[in-house]
């Protein structure tokens, strides 16, 4: 099966994040019975954000599995159950909690085929949430791609639309490493055309979601949404911006982020982790290696403010970055001041 | 011959189709090569010869070999920081074993684990672990593959009792306890976490713990290697059974410091009861007596095992020092599959 291109025409289906990734499960879930979902309240609750609701109707208790409380305990399982013949995919409620399963990721899932030579291989997908202005508090509402995106041997998914989730998560299913794949949960209602047919994408390939020629902004998972608002801010100013998705920031597609900064000479960088040692931070100083010579300005960023994600709304709201704020900034850009 | 919990030698070993001289020689066999080679480890430090440090398990043989030999060369282990006689008496070769611990390239892992790290994918062997308590999840995980596949596989999972201050073994052994797994913890009380008396850091009574999640648990002298043998044998068929998981607690002594380095040992532990292990409580000597005293074999038999062994060991190391370190282009192979 090869991958489609959005732009074949393909009959097409209207459906949410949510749905998206729903039938990527249910599709790998029938093509290959190794595929297992282990998680907290995945089964009859569907998680807590319903994204599973009727997986346990089609695949029963023995696939969909209601795990105790224990992220490492139910992670490092998954890891071993990789290790030996099947494929799990592990439901982390929230990637705050990325930081209880550090170990089973950073120093089990990460390092056993390198350490043992290639011999062992850990099939496992992890899949968990990212993204704050839920009004959910500071461990409820981080953005924690660059904890694992910074760890060999790790492979990271950041979908931004439904037709992405879907694709990228059924690869990432069928892939030979461990996998950490990172939904928007403010994402999960927003809708997007969807191929009827069955598709795979490809890892390490970004996405132009909006052809420009003035600036390149590249954008991450939520901050997909913002960079095209922003966009549409600009073009009433008159300035073409390029939106740029990578959608996997493990492996990352330098080559087409480093050929659109050559192009339009100026480059934008925004994702919702914090902006200190972020992945905006890396994507940044790729651009900056590789095409300092084609850059009219420096390269600008946008992250969370580095600081906890408070709760009162007045206060969440100004942690994350607009549409408004990447306008300023690139308006700014491009006059040169 | 009955060992303390009842079992009796002759029908562990009909389980196992092999009359009751031949596996307790075999035995024996195993202890000695496994001292043999931890003797020889403790060399290649001594004499500069091996990179970094590792931690030997002299004094500990009969617990690897009494457990190994109670399961099927399919069965999974998963092993510790001191594992080299977990490795070894579940069929790995002393010359890659070596080689590993070199860091050379026909190693066990090419030279990338290193003496903490060895797996032997073959044998069931699905990794040594540096970090404490971790492999617990890893069997745990290969226990939830081996019933989800129905392959009749059992999982052993080494820990020491220094693991019981993990929180994760806690995590699996209530899943497995849930979920009927068939798993084996088997822990190895050789009196210390390092440096600290396991009574300063261990509250209340072990098998207290396991009995909380109603797996059922026993205690063996961990130096009669019979009596390990009839134990595990009993656990393992009741895993086999599909009866759910089982905690073997084995009580044995860390004859040497932590690691090879552990020199100065006198602040933790006192040099006589250091001398009351080795002379009364050895356990190839406990069980080379009762071979004679049995009349399974005689002395001049055991001291051509022993040059037997003795030229294994020997020849294992001249080929682990002559073996070709890794190129150089191995560095970044085999981060992913």
């Amino acid at each position: 099966m090869s991958t489609l291109e959005l732009s074949a025409p393909v009959e097409t289906r209207e459906l949410t994040f949510g749905q998206a990734i729903y039938e990527a499960l249910a599709e790998e879930m029938r093509r290959d019975e190794r595929v297992v979902v282990l998680g907290e309240d995945v089964a009859e609750a569907g998680t807590v954000f319903k994204v599973l609701s009727g997986l346990v109707d089609e695949f029963g208790t023995k696939r969909v599995i209601d795990t105790p409380i224990s992220e490492p305990g139910f992670t490092g399982i998954g890891v071993g159950a990789a290790m030996t013949g099947l494929r799990p995919v592990i439901d982390i409620m929230f990637g705050d909690f990325l930081t209880l399963v550090m170990d089973q990721l950073v120093n089990q899932a990460a390092k056993t085929h390198y350490m043992s030579g290639g011999k062992l291989k850990v099939p496992m997908v992890l899949r968990t949430t990212l993204g704050a202005t839920r009004r959910s508090a500071a461990q409820h509402s981080q953005s924690l791609q660059a904890l694992v995106s910074h760890i060999p041997g790790l492979k990271v998914v950041l979908p931004s639309t439904p037709y992405d989730a879907k694709g990228l998560l059924k690869t990432a299913i069928r892939d030979d490493n461990p996998v950490v794949f990172m939904e928007d949960k403010m994402n999960y209602q927003q809708k997007g055309h969807v191929p009827a047919e069955e598709y795979i994408l490809p890892f390490g390939v970004a996405d132009i979601k909006r052809a420009g020629n003035d600036v390149t902004v590249v954008a991450t998972s939520s901050m997909v949404t913002v960079a095209l608002a922003a966009a549409n801010l600009l073009a009433a100013d008159g300035i073409s911006a390029e939106i740029i998705d990578p959608r996997t920031t493990v492996p990352l597609d330098s080559a087409t982020l480093i050929s659109s900064a050559k192009k339009t000479g100026r480059a934008v960088v925004i994702d919702e982790g914090h902006r200190s040692y972020g992945v905006t931070a890396e994507i940044a100083a790729t651009i900056a290696e590789h095409a300092f010579y084609y850059l009219d300005a420096p390269v600008l960023r946008f992250g969370a403010m580095d600081v906890p994600i408070p709760f009162s709304p007045v206060l969440e709201d100004l942690t994350v970055p607009t549409p408004e704020q990447v306008a300023a900034g690139v308006r700014k850009l491009c006059s040169g001041n | 011959m009955t060992t303390k919990e009842g079992i009796t030698n002759e029908q562990a070993n009909e389980n196992r189709g092999q009359s009751g001289g031949e596996r307790w020689l075999h035995m024996y066999r195993q202890m000695r090569r496994i001292r043999w080679f931890e003797q020889n480890a403790n060399e290649l430090y001594l004499s500069a010869k091996m990179p970094g440090l590792t931690h030997l398990s002299v004094g500990q043989e009969a617990v690897a070999v009494g457990v190994c030999e109670a399961l099927q060369p399919t069965d999974y282990i998963t092993s510790t920081h001191r594992g080299h006689g977990h490795c070894l008496a579940k069929g790995a070769k002393l010359d890659l074993m070596f080689a590993e611990l070199l860091g050379k390239a026909p190693g066990y892992c090419r030279g990338k684990g290193g003496s903490m790290h060895i797996a032997d994918q073959e044998h069931g062997n699905l990794g040594a672990n540096a970090i404490v308590g971790a492999g617990a999840a890893i069997a745990t995980g290969a226990a939830f593959s081996a019933k989800m596949l129905g392959n009749q596989r059992v999982a052993v999972c080494f820990v020491g009792e220094g693991a019981l201050g993990q929180g994760l073994l806690y995590e699996v052994m209530n899943m497995a306890a849930l979920w009927r797994l068939p798993v084996l913890y088997l822990c190895e009380n050789n009196f210390y976490n390092e440096y600290t008396h396991f009574t300063q850091t261990t509250a209340g009574e072990i098998l207290a713990r396991p009995a909380a999640f109603g797996i059922p648990a026993k205690e063996v002298d961990g130096q009669d290697v019979k009596a390990v043998f009839g134990q595990a044998s009993q656990f393992v068929d009741r895993l086999r059974n599909g009866d759910g998981p089982a905690f073997l607690l084995c009580h044995t002594y860390r004859v040497h410091g932590h690691h090879v380095g552990d020199i100065n040992r006198t602040y933790y532990r006192s040099k006589e009861e250091e001398q009351e292990w080795k002379a009364k409580r050895d356990p190839l000597q406990i069980h080379r007596d009762w071979l004679l005293q049995e009349q399974y074999t005689n002395e001049e038999e055991l001291a051509a095992m022993d040059r037997e062994i003795q030229a294994e060991a020997e020849a294992a190391v001249q080929f682990a020092l002559s073996a070709p370190y890794p190129d150089l282009t191995e560095v970044d192979q085999h981060v992913y599959a």
